[in-house]
Parts: structure tokens; sequence; C-alpha cells
């Protein structure tokens, strides 16, 4: 592992502490702040990837030769995920805050029992 | 004038995906009730024509290439339409059109009154971005799409009227925004080691790395969340939930496009950008697909005959349909695909149509004086006789429910048709006898509701129930009367489907039917 890979495997790091929160919390809002931390893990990887060695700012500099510049596509797409993750938070909140209006509770297990109340109700309606 | 046309027939590409995107401000802006859905309505409709006429340039003129804003491929962004594209961009825009008219009633019902201006914005651009998925020509924009129908979609299915909806709605984000990263984390690694986004130059120099690690490693990342956004089985989690609370028209919406577009990108990243050397001779995906399918083919019939809600049920015939679609490109064969793609428009067709039917019974059974038994207004006891009072939505029901089996003269049979002979063409004997078995199990789930619709006696207290109002009934009729007609004369559904299938395997062209 040298220097050079070390995003890399803060990458892998985020990515699976992201994961982890998605799959091992029952609260809704960290579960929404666990696909956010898995999201930036891949924001973080198109930055890195997109450094080239030695490079600058890709601004073209004019009459310089042999200037190295770092790769702008990556950060540019970024921009654009970036506020793909912004807008996929702020709908998650804008919901958990429903549900918590709804259920009481943001605790995934609670809203399931919650449900499976709901369901029994409409099974003696519907059954009448 | 002449003029004006040239610059409309120039630009048909970009309008369908525009023409939504711009709509959908508007129709917030408007905000008058009937007002914003003449909006949605004109603009479906326009696009609807806009990619039927696109569909016809191309099977006279072959595939077109559009140059955003002027700009060429390498630094551009490129809008490609083919044979394939061409297909599901027409039964998308076509289920939002029809779709789109039985709205307002089923929307007065189910959303409050002062929502309806942002569940049709949220309507069309869910529609943009499924139009976009199934035009754009690079990967980036695939995921960018994606996220936008994605996003449109939670907050369309969350306007359901049972608290249930929220939660479900919050779920499907949480899995569905795992999903769509998971394509944006493979778009990354393919750029990372080929240079490109754009899906023809990927196609041209993923060759050339072959077998390198992190060409496997985006695959596997495409895959996943492609599979995630199908809900292909062990990633299902999201759907019976979301299809059964969200509102009933925005059920047949997005079981009608939303999964078949997440199909359409994992044909379009297995078979043209990774391409079958790749995909499958070197990494064999089939292996893990098929099997798969397999199981999602006859988990979801088996579950659907067990479940006591009919718009559940069917969410679960969903998911075996989803199978068959599977099935269809995992055996790499020319019938298999032409039967998995020609399956993505079949199916459309009919559980549209099926969702659209449970909304007419919704719309009579789920009045506000029910309170919380609004919930069960799909339940199976409430259909109770109702093919007295309500003979024409039972009827769409039973038809819809022919063709889920496979009867012959509907456009089950033709699909399942292609599937089985894909199979034999494959070696895989099993494989046909499952896609029997599970059709078997769809003649149980199908036969349930027949029989509590026709045989059983209507609970004496719902005596005055009523037809639905043609405003919903006739869309329902269209899209199971369009069953009928592609399921008798087979020629213009399965021509596109297999000139789509030539597209994404073209080795074996010439192979086949």
């Amino acid at each position: 592992m040298g220097p050079g890979l070390y995003n890399y495997w803060m990458v892998i790091v985020l990515m699976m502490t992201g994961l982890y929160v998605v799959l091992a919390r029952p609260n809704l809002v960290k579960k929404i702040m666990g696909v956010t931390i898995f999201q930036m893990s891949v924001i973080m990887l198109y930055i890195t990837l997109g450094k080239v060695a030695g490079g600058t700012a890709p601004i073209l500099i004019e009459g310089a030769e042999d200037v190295a510049y770092s790769n702008p596509v990556p950060h540019v797409l970024m921009l654009t995920a970036i506020v793909v993750g912004i807008a996929t938070t702020a709908l998650g909140l804008a919901l958990a805050i429903r549900v918590y209006e709804e259920f009481g509770t943001l605790e995934d297990d609670e809203i399931r029992d919650a449900e499976i109340a709901d369901a029994m109700a409409a099974e003696a309606g519907g059954a009448d | 004038m002449s003029h004006l046309i040239s610059i409309v027939t120039e630009n048909l590409p970009m309008l369908q995906v525009v023409l939504p995107m711009l709509a959908a401000p508007l129709c917030v802006v408007v905000h008058h009730r009937r007002a914003t859905w003449w909006v949605a309505l004109v603009v479906t409709w326009a696009s609807f024509a806009n990619s039927v006429a696109l569909a016809r340039k191309v099977y006279l003129e072959g595939p077109l290439s559009y140059f955003v804003g002027g700009w060429e491929p390498p630094w551009g962004i490129e809008l490609r339409i083919d044979e394939l594209n061409a297909f599901v961009l027409c039964l998308v825009s076509a289920i939002c059109a029809v779709v789109l008219i039985a709205a307002p009633r089923s929307f007065d019902q189910e959303v409050e009154s002062d929502r309806h201006h942002l569940a049709y914005a949220a309507f069309l651009l869910c529609m943009t971005g499924l139009m976009g998925i199934a035009s754009a020509g690079d990967a980036f924009n695939v995921f960018v799409f994606l996220e936008i129908s994605s996003l449109s979609s939670y907050g369309l299915i969350a306007l359901g009227p049972s608290r249930r909806a929220l939660s479900s709605a919050l779920r499907y984000l949480i899995v569905g925004t795992l999903g769509g990263t998971f394509i944006l984390l493979g778009v990354g690694l393919l750029y990372m080691s080929t240079g490109t986004l754009n899906l023809v130059d990927l196609q041209q120099r993923i060759p050339a790395s072959d077998g390198h690690r992190t060409i496997v490693v985006a695959m596997v990342c495409v895959v996943v969340g492609a599979c995630i956004k199908l809900a292909l089985v062990p990633l299902h989690g999201w759907l019976p939930d979301a299809y059964t609370f969200a509102p009933s028209v925005v059920t047949a919406f997005l079981a009608a496009t939303a999964t078949k577009v997440a199909f359409y990108v994992l044909a379009r990243f297995l078979f043209s950008v990774f391409g079958v050397a790749s995909s499958i001779d070197r990494f064999h995906v089939d292996w893990v697909l098929l099997p798969l399918a397999l199981v999602a083919m006859v988990y979801g019939a088996a579950a659907a005959i067990f479940e006591r809600d009919v718009k559940r049920m069917l969410a679960y015939s969903s998911l075996s349909q989803i199978g068959y679609m599977v099935v269809g490109l995992a055996l790499v064969t020319k019938s298999g695909l032409t039967g998995g793609i020609v399956h993505l428009v079949n199916h459309g067709l009919m559980k549209c149509g099926l969702f659209l039917a449970i909304a007419c019974v919704v719309l009579r059974f789920g009045s506000p004086h029910l309170g919380v038994q609004r919930l069960g207004s799909t339940h199976l006891d409430r259909l109770r006789g109702l093919g007295r009072s309500m003979p024409w939505t039972s009827a769409a029901f039973v038809l819809g429910g022919l063709s889920m089996i496979g009867v012959p003269a509907t456009v089950g049979f033709v699909s399942k048709w292609y599937l089985v002979l894909g199979a034999f063409e494959a070696g895989k004997w099993w494989v046909a006898a499952l896609i029997l078995f599970s059709s078997a199990l769809a003649i149980a789930y199908v036969w349930k509701v027949v029989e509590v619709l026709y045989f059983a006696d209507p609970p004496r207290r719902e005596d005055e129930v009523g037809e639905a109002p043609w405003w919903v009934l006739g869309p329902t009729w269209v899209l199971v009367g369009a069953s009928l007609v592609f399921g008798v004369w087979t020629a213009p559904t399965v021509r596109m489907a297999s000139a789509a299938a030539e597209v994404l395997l073209p080795a074996l062209a010439g192979a086949g039917p």
C-alpha cells in the first residue's frame, strides 16, 4: 500500500461504513446518513481518479509546454452527483419528518410493527 | 413554417426528453388542478407522437445520433437512438399518455386536492428521467436520468393515501439510492480504465482492457445497481410495498415503465457496452442472472397465490414477470432475447391495464367515508360479486389475467413462446419447464380473483356500487385491448423486438426466427 493509494483506501473505508450503517442501523435517519456517506465515498473516488501526478489545475497556460494538467472531467461530473446527492438527502429527510408525524417513531422495527397493526385493521375492515 | 418543422424534426431525440422536463415546473407555476392536467396531457401525447416518429425514422434510416448543443461526442453529450431504445421510448411515452387520461379521477380521490399540480409535475419529471435513460448515449447521463426518475418516483409513491405510503417510499429511497450509487460507482470505474463515458466508445475500448479487474468490478457494480432498480429477486424488497401503497395510477405507471427501463439498462450494459465476449463468455454473468431470474419467476407467482390484497398480489406477479424478462436475457440466444424484450412491452401493457382495473375498483370502494378501511379497499373480499355490478372492470381484469397466464391470442403467449423457444435453442429444456410451471402458478392466482369476482355473492351493503367512470375505464380497455391486438397481430412488436435483439447480439444475428 503505497501513499498513492491512500485515497482509494479511504474510499473503501467510507463506502463500507456507509453500507454498514444502512444495513445494521434500524433508525431511518441513520440509514439516510449511511446512504449519504456511501455516495460521498463514490464522489471521493471520482475526485481522486481525476488527479494526475504532478498535475496542475486544468487552466490552459499560454505558451507553456510540457505542463501536466489534472483531468477536469470527473470533477465536473461530481458537481452533478453532489446535486443529486443533496436532493436525495433532502427528500429522504423530508420523508423522514412525514414518517415521524404519522408513526411517532423513526425506528424501522417499530414502524414495521405499526404497519402490521394497520394491515390487520385493514384485513378486518376488508372482511367486514 | 417549413423552417420550424425542420427544427422540430432535427431535434426529435432531445424534444421528447426536454418537453416533459420544461412542462414540470410549468405545472407547479400554473397550480390549477385541471389546467395542470391539460398541460401534462398535451406534453405526454406530444412526446408519444415524437417517439413514434422517431421509431419510424430509426427503422427506415438506421440508428440516430444527436449531439446536445451541437458538441460532438468526445466532448459533448450524445443521445443515441437505435432499434432497442426506440422500442423502449415508445412503450414509456405510450404508457404515460394513456395513464394520464385516468389520472384526474383517480387523483381526485386518492391525493389531496392541493397537491395535484405537484403530482403531475413529479409524473412529468419521472417521465423525463425514464425517457432520458432510454435515449442517453453516455454512461454518466444514464445515472443522472436514473436519479431524476427515481427521486420523482419516491415523491409520487409518498402521495399514496395511507401512511404506509410514506414508509414504503422512504425505504425505496434508501435502497434505490444505493442502487443508483452502485451504477455511478461502476461508471466511474469504467471511466477510470477506458477514459471515456460514451457508450459506443466504451464498447470499442473495453475489449482492449479485457479481463482487467477494474472492468470486472465495474460490471458487478452496474449489474447490482440495475438489478436493484429492476427488483430482481434477492433485491426486490422495496417493490411490493411501494406498488401497494402508491396511488393507483402511479402504480400503473411505475409498474409498466420504471422496471422496464431498468431492464433496458441491464441489457444495454451487458450486451452492448461490456459485450457478450466479456460479460457472458468470460465472466458468465448469465450463471448468476439465470438462477435468480428462475427463482424470481417461481417465487413471485407463488407469493402472489397466498396474497389476499389484489394490488399486492399484482405486485408479486410483477416480480415473477420481471423474472421472465431476465430469463430471456440470461439465455443469451436470439429468440430468448427477443422474448425478453417483447415481454418488456407486453408485460408493460397488460400489467398497466390490470393496475388500472384495480384503480377502477378503488374508485368505487375507497371513498373517504370508509376511513381506515380505505386501506382494505383492494382486499380480495371487497371484490366479491363485482362481476355483476362492475362488468366492464371485471372483464378487463379477466382478460389481463389471461394474458398474465399466457393464454394463446394474448400478448403473454407471444412472449412466453419466444422464451420457451429460446430455452430450447440454448439446450436448457428445464428452463422451459420452469416457465410453464410458473405459468401454471399464474393460473392459480388469476383464478382466485376470477372466482371472487364472478362466483361469490356480493355483500348486501355495497349493492349500490356501479361501474367506474369511462375516464378510467377507457384507458384500462385501451391497454387490455392492446394486449389482445398485439397477441393476435404479433408482427409489429415481435419485429421491433427481434430488431432490438439483433442490436444487442450482432454476432448471433441470422440465427433464430
